[in-house]
């Protein structure tokens, strides 16, 4: 009989172990694969565009600046998404547009100001007042235009997430189709950094970008900022108690209104600021605006929508996967670049969804 | 009593009467580009509106999926001096494939998304689609940005080349469209639909009933997945090129446009909504918008705007509203014959 009982209970055991490596098997096998791409990126990539990073360290750390400074892009543009996500459930799909709007403002502010006669302008014909100039009041005009889309189109249709989504992407369309008739958005449009952040500054043994340090730069101050605003300040506090409960929000005598009117302003403001750094980052095309919505939605699904933290983590994570397969895949025959990197963007997503669905710090409505 | 002949399904009747007689009332015109179009569009449209009406899923995933579907047929039969694979097997073999591996990435697509559901769903799907767009646009082996041409030059002979011979691809088209119009009419019957459409209700209590929730989403999708394929095949023959741009952000806005100003919620919506946008796409693409400026874009993004805001139902919801206001409005004149058309639901 006890032999009998030993039996049964060794079956259950190895039933037992079997279930709990069944369980256990994906999240080993991600991080084999994660570890793997570190071993890869380290030692073995040798047929990639600068070798492996032990036989390459400057280039090395010069790609993880790089993955660093754009995350800062990352994180301005998808901070703004996320924002207006967060309260309002709206997902503004016009955003990319929102973003080469702002951009192209500040381009024509600057060919103005600058004198620039509708070419390119050299970096050491603008001031720092031109840049900082026209990305302010871009940004603003932006905040702007934000305010009025979001009373004249969304206010009366809160609470409908699909069709507030529908208006948003009506609006896209429109805008971007607006933006290539009057503001020649069909051609590529730079603007210029100012002469005083156009320039190479060491750090150790390489020299970098300061121009891409300062968009790293804004990004921690937009986030420290935001920090403090959602949890040190009143409107902060009631931004973060609707996202939780809207309907209790309001019923205790918070114009929810208002405070959605002040999200939306903000995201937009972020939105228009953060096409500015992206027109002088890598100028601004039609395109761009589409590109710019995918990267904000790749941030926010992997961050999770509405947190703060999750657009950061987000922005890390797809900026450093973005260029590290863009520089550390073998190369194609003609020693130039790698085509496959997007399939590793979608390997991303895929892994944090199948893990979690909401994304790294998303929380269920 | 149920009353078997409406004003709905008499409308519906006498325009397959007419799009079957095609060839003999329309103009070469409208045979070859406008309508035998608007089939293939409404197909697309058709794998969108079953997921969303039927599954409660609003997805932007389809046009990547008919894109892939294209771009395998390209890679699979095409031959010689063109981009990509240019394998130059069977046509046949090429669509098997294409709708395969299409309705394969369905599945992965699907079983990946099938967690998320609302506003969560149309953000992945439409991410999905994106980076389908810029894959293909990077990675040169399969066609890199410009594309694959010349693929009238390798249809499977029943297609013949739709350039001499339109009126075959048309009612290849045709009779397509009418086969998923019936078979989903028909799937959505069986309990698989009944299931399908219980979980867009309610998923909860589906769950608790025992039904396996994400497995009933990720088969829709799918299911959806290979409609779109259908069309994406149909697209190639019918475009004789394919390159990323053709299934980019602009496409897949436009299909939901398409489905919009049809209706999101009843199948004959796509039908409809891709006539009037290939209408609309086709008579104003040289306008000059007066006072804000711009083009087609502008037209089609402020009509897409205003059904968007005034009618969420699309042109079909405009026409129930009319219809049943109409028949109000005549019954109050003393038309006491047509307020027995329609039987009020108790």
């Amino acid at each position: 009989m006890t032999e009998y009982v030993a039996n049964v209970r060794a079956q259950a055991d190895r039933a037992e172990l079997v279930r709990l490596i069944a369980r256990r098997l994906p999240r080993v096998l991600v991080l084999l694969l994660g570890a793997f791409a570190v071993a890869w990126v380290l030692f073995w990539g040798k047929d990639t565009t600068y070798g492996s990073a032990v036989s390459d360290p400057a280039d090395f750390f010069k790609v993880v600046l790089d993955s660093l400074t754009f995350a800062g892009l990352l994180f301005v543009v998808a901070s703004g998404f996320t924002l207006i996500f967060g309260l309002m459930r709206v997902v503004n799909m016009a955003h990319g547009s929102f973003f080469l709007l702002g951009g192209l403002i500040a381009y024509y502010l600057q060919q103005d100001f600058a004198h620039g006669g509708g070419f390119g302008l050299n970096s050491s014909q603008v001031s720092t007042l031109n840049w900082v100039l026209p990305a302010l009041i871009g940004a603003v005009c932006l905040a702007a235009f934000g305010l009025i889309i979001q009373q004249l189109t969304l206010r009366w249709n809160q609470g409908q997430e699909l069709r507030q989504a529908l208006i948003t992407i009506a609006i896209s369309v429109i805008v971007a189709d607006q933006l290539l008739a009057h503001m020649n958005a069909g051609n590529a449009q730079d603007i210029s950094w100012p002469g005083s952040l156009d320039r190479f500054v060491s750090i150790g043994s390489i020299q970098y970008s300061l121009a891409r340090l300062f968009m790293l730069a804004a990004g921690l101050a937009i986030g420290v900022l935001l920090w403090i605003w959602l949890h040190k300040t009143r409107t902060g506090m009631v931004i973060r108690a609707g996202v939780d409960d809207r309907a209790m929000v309001s019923a205790l005598g918070v114009n929810i209104q208002l405070t959605f009117a002040i999200a939306f302003v903000v995201g937009s403001l972020l939105a228009g600021f953060g096409g500015v750094m992206g027109g002088s980052f890598a100028g601004l095309q039609t395109d761009v605006g589409s590109q710019w919505l995918l990267n904000s939605l790749v941030v926010v699904i992997i961050g999770g929508m509405g947190s703060l933290g999750g657009a950061a983590a987000g922005a890390c994570l797809y900026a450093f996967v973005s260029n590290f397969s863009a520089i550390y895949l073998p190369t194609t025959s003609n020693n130039c670049c790698t085509e496959y990197s997007v399939a590793f963007t979608f390997g991303l997503l895929a892994v944090v969804l199948a893990f979690r669905p909401l994304g790294l710090f998303g929380r269920p409505a | 009593m149920r009353r078997y002949i409406t004003l709905d399904r008499g409308i519906g009747i006498a325009a397959l009467v007419l799009v079957v007689l095609g060839p003999l009332v329309f103009s070469g015109y409208w045979v070859s580009f406008i309508l035998t179009q608007t089939f293939w569009l409404g197909i697309a449209a058709t794998s969108m509106i079953f997921l969303s009406a039927y599954g409660g899923m609003v997805s932007l995933g389809q046009v990547g999926i008919y894109g892939v579907a294209g771009i395998v047929l390209g890679n699979v039969v095409t031959t010689g001096q063109v981009k990509g694979l240019h394998l130059g097997w069977s046509p046949w073999l090429g669509v098997v494939l294409g709708i395969g591996i299409a309705t394969a990435l369905g599945l992965l697509l699907g079983a990946l998304a099938s967690r998320s559901t609302g506003i969560y769903f149309l953000m992945l799907t439409l991410t999905f689609g994106v980076l389908i767009y810029y894959f293909f646009s990077s990675v040169t082996s399969f066609s890199g940005f410009s594309g694959i041409s010349g693929i009238q030059g390798h249809t499977p002979h029943i297609v013949g080349d739709p350039t001499t011979h339109p009126n075959r691809l048309y009612y290849i088209a045709l009779v397509t469209a009418f086969l998923v119009y019936l078979g989903v009419r028909y799937l959505v019957r069986t309990p698989f639909g009944l299931t399908l459409q219980g979980v867009r209700d309610d998923p909860v209590r589906m769950s608790s009933l025992g039904y396996n929730v994400t497995l009933h989403r990720t088969l829709a999708f799918t299911l959806a997945a290979f409609i779109a394929s259908l069309a994406g095949v149909l697209f190639v023959w019918w475009n004789d090129h394919v390159d990323p741009t053709s299934f980019g952000l602009g496409p897949i806005i436009d299909l939901l446009i398409v489905c919009v100003i049809g209706s999101l919620y009843r199948l004959e919506g796509a039908w409809v909504g891709a006539f009037a946008f290939v209408l609309i796409n086709n008579y104003t693409q040289s306008v000059n918008v007066p006072v804000v400026g711009g083009s087609f874009n502008t037209v089609i993004g402020l009509i897409f705007l205003v059904i968007v805001l005034l009618s969420p139902g699309g042109l079909l919801g405009i026409w129930g509203w009319v219809n049943r206001h109409g028949r109000a409005l005549l019954a109050g004149a003393g038309a006491t014959m047509l307020t027995k058309a329609r039987p009020v639901k108790p």
